[in-house]
């Protein structure tokens, strides 16, 4: 469409433009400056002295005190304890259904598989507010009381199918001649899975988990909808925001950050140890 | 192993699950919404179709209002990451994964907690507009929270990370001898984008987009902390009406028809791009 350039204005490399080189880092470091404001708020606010034990937005003081009473408020220790319980055995189970379906949905060409692939996308994409409504809508229409089973009921449900997309994704990157030629070596199948296929997709099942979890204790929305009149830790917090927020919600949000960032930091310097150019894909 | 029926066994836990738990209930508030009645003496049901013209005239500002402020989070944040995903991609050179991490580390914060925090900056008497006003630059009747802007605030900041990342993982995967090729035909740098980074990286913006305009136009969360009475979202409406007011009826037409109106828009994105990159990149 546009016009050819001659050759002397624009066989510069693209590197050396200053667009590059200054204007666009520079965007990106406010863009990153920005996304951790809220972060650096969180953190900075663990060590305000509260007055009436409710978070306030003016500045009164540095303190720890919060730190050292991090579970004086037992509702909130209750719930954060309820949602642990939950990302954990959510996870555990959705890991352990998840994967079989994605080992089938990666190696096999079956009948109905494009049904499946068309649940676990509706499942990924579908509004929470509407899973969790229809959720609810289920339980109240077969009577089933809402507590932390129903949550659990909800939370395998969406785990469900992130395992099995990141599974999947792991197990077709990997070469399938490595398990045939354990059998053609005389390993019956049972073995061959168990020694060839599966230390090859533990990361993938391994990160599986780990989002699994992240997403089951982060989730409000549909928690809010089949909780009943159990609270999570988000559920307790958003009820907490009419009466003032403790500073020890801010606390374990700290903690959380920092346990994560440290598992994160784990996990990478670990990759590089092990297999490199093997990462794990998102 | 290689039996006809192993993918069908490997597969059915999983899928029996989110065939109960996810399909199940989803098809159930169709029947849901065509009931009549009240919270006390139950519901019954009448086919009562009238219910979706009615739904629809009386809560179409809030479901008007879903869509506008979920269509501007989502484009701002395209806007925004856009570029920062192709800087980190073409230029982030040996430092690439941990531009990643710092742009992604809002994930270790608990949802509830980074809005929570926001309200904390936008606040009147807040970070931003507290130190505003005492410089004299903002009158001190000016505020932020309950407006439109303070939600979309927040939803966009929550859609930043989940924009970056699909368009990065499209970014990355773009042959660098494809642009070099360009350039070696003489391509300027604005060409070499506009006709091969652009459209090579299409798919993971569509990504993103679908991603964030899916959990931004369902969400609630934002608007219930950050918002007033004159922002309230669809989310609003079907959380008060299904959890607080026992309407079902009301809240599963509005559930469906948010569905509907989201299915759609996926449907014609996996016509064009197919259902296989919706997993790819989610």
């Amino acid at each position: 469409m546009a016009g050819r350039r001659t050759p002397s204005d624009s066989a510069r490399p693209v590197r050396s433009r200053p667009w590059t080189r200054f204007v666009l880092p520079s965007y990106v470091f406010a863009v990153m400056a920005y996304t951790l404001v809220p972060i650096a708020v969180m953190i900075v606010y663990t060590f305000n002295k509260a007055p009436n034990q409710r978070l306030t937005f003016a500045w009164h003081g540095f303190t720890t005190e919060w730190y050292s009473k991090l579970f004086q408020v037992q509702d909130l220790t209750q719930a954060l304890w309820h949602s642990l319980e939950v990302a954990v055995i959510s996870s555990i189970i959705a890991t352990a259904l998840g994967t079989p379906a994605a080992l089938a949905l990666a190696r096999r060409k079956f009948r109905g598989r494009g049904a499946i692939d068309l649940v676990v996308v509706t499942n990924l994409t579908a509004p929470t507010v509407v899973v969790g409504a229809s959720l609810l809508g289920f339980f109240i229409a077969l009577s089933i009381p809402r507590g932390i089973l129903t949550i659990l009921i909800a939370h395998v449900a969406f785990n469900v199918a992130i395992v099995i997309i990141v599974v999947q994704a792991r197990v077709s990157g990997l070469d399938e001649s490595l398990e045939e030629a354990a059998a053609d070596l005389g390993a019956p199948p049972w073995v061959a899975f168990w020694k060839v296929t599966m230390p090859l997709i533990l990361p993938g099942i391994f990160s599986a988990f780990l989002l699994s979890f992240a997403l089951s204790i982060d989730d409000y929305i549909i928690t809010s909808f089949v909780a009943g009149q159990t609270l999570t830790f988000p559920l307790w917090v958003a009820g907490a925001v009419k009466v003032g927020i403790p500073p020890q919600v801010f606390v374990m949000g700290t903690l959380i950050f920092v346990s994560g960032v440290l598992i994160a930091l784990a996990s990478l310097v670990f990759q590089r140890w092990g297999d490199h150019g093997d990462t794990v894909r998102t | 192993m290689k039996s006809r029926i192993t993918p069908y066994l490997q597969s059915a836990p999983a899928m029996l699950w989110l065939g109960l738990f996810f399909i199940v209930p989803l098809v159930a508030i169709v029947s849901i919404s065509l009931m009549t009645g009240n919270p006390i003496d139950g519901y019954t049901l009448t086919w009562n179709f009238s219910i979706f013209p009615d739904v629809l005239d009386q809560y179409s500002p809030q479901l008007g209002r879903s869509f506008l402020y979920g269509g501007i989070s989502t484009l701002l944040a395209l806007v925004a990451m856009y570029p920062v995903a192709y800087w980190i991609a073409f230029h982030g050179g040996r430092r690439k994964s941990l531009f990643l991490f710092l742009l992604l580390l809002p994930f270790l914060v608990s949802f509830i907690i980074r809005i929570l925090t926001w309200q904390f900056i936008l606040s009147d008497e807040g970070i931003l507009l507290g130190t505003l006003k005492s410089i004299g630059i903002l009158g001190d009747d000016a505020h932020i929270l309950s407006t439109p802007t303070a939600v979309i605030t927040g939803l966009t900041y929550d859609a930043l990370p989940w924009m970056a990342l699909p368009i990065y993982v499209a970014l990355e995967k773009i042959d660098r001898d494809l642009v070099e090729a360009a350039g070696d035909l003489y391509a300027s740098g604005y060409q070499q984008f506009r006709r091969v980074i652009l459209p090579l990286s299409a798919p993971g913006v569509y990504a993103g987009i679908l991603l964030v305009g899916i959990t931004n136009v369902g969400d609630y969360l934002s608007a219930q902390i950050l918002g007033g009475p004159s922002t309230t979202m669809i989310g609003n409406i079907i959380q008060t009406q299904y959890v607080q007011n026992g309407d079902y009826p009301v809240a599963s037409a509005l559930s469906m028809m948010l569905m509907l109106a989201l299915l759609v828009c996926v449907f014609v994105y996996a016509r064009v791009f197919g259902t296989r990159t919706i997993q790819e990149y989610s």
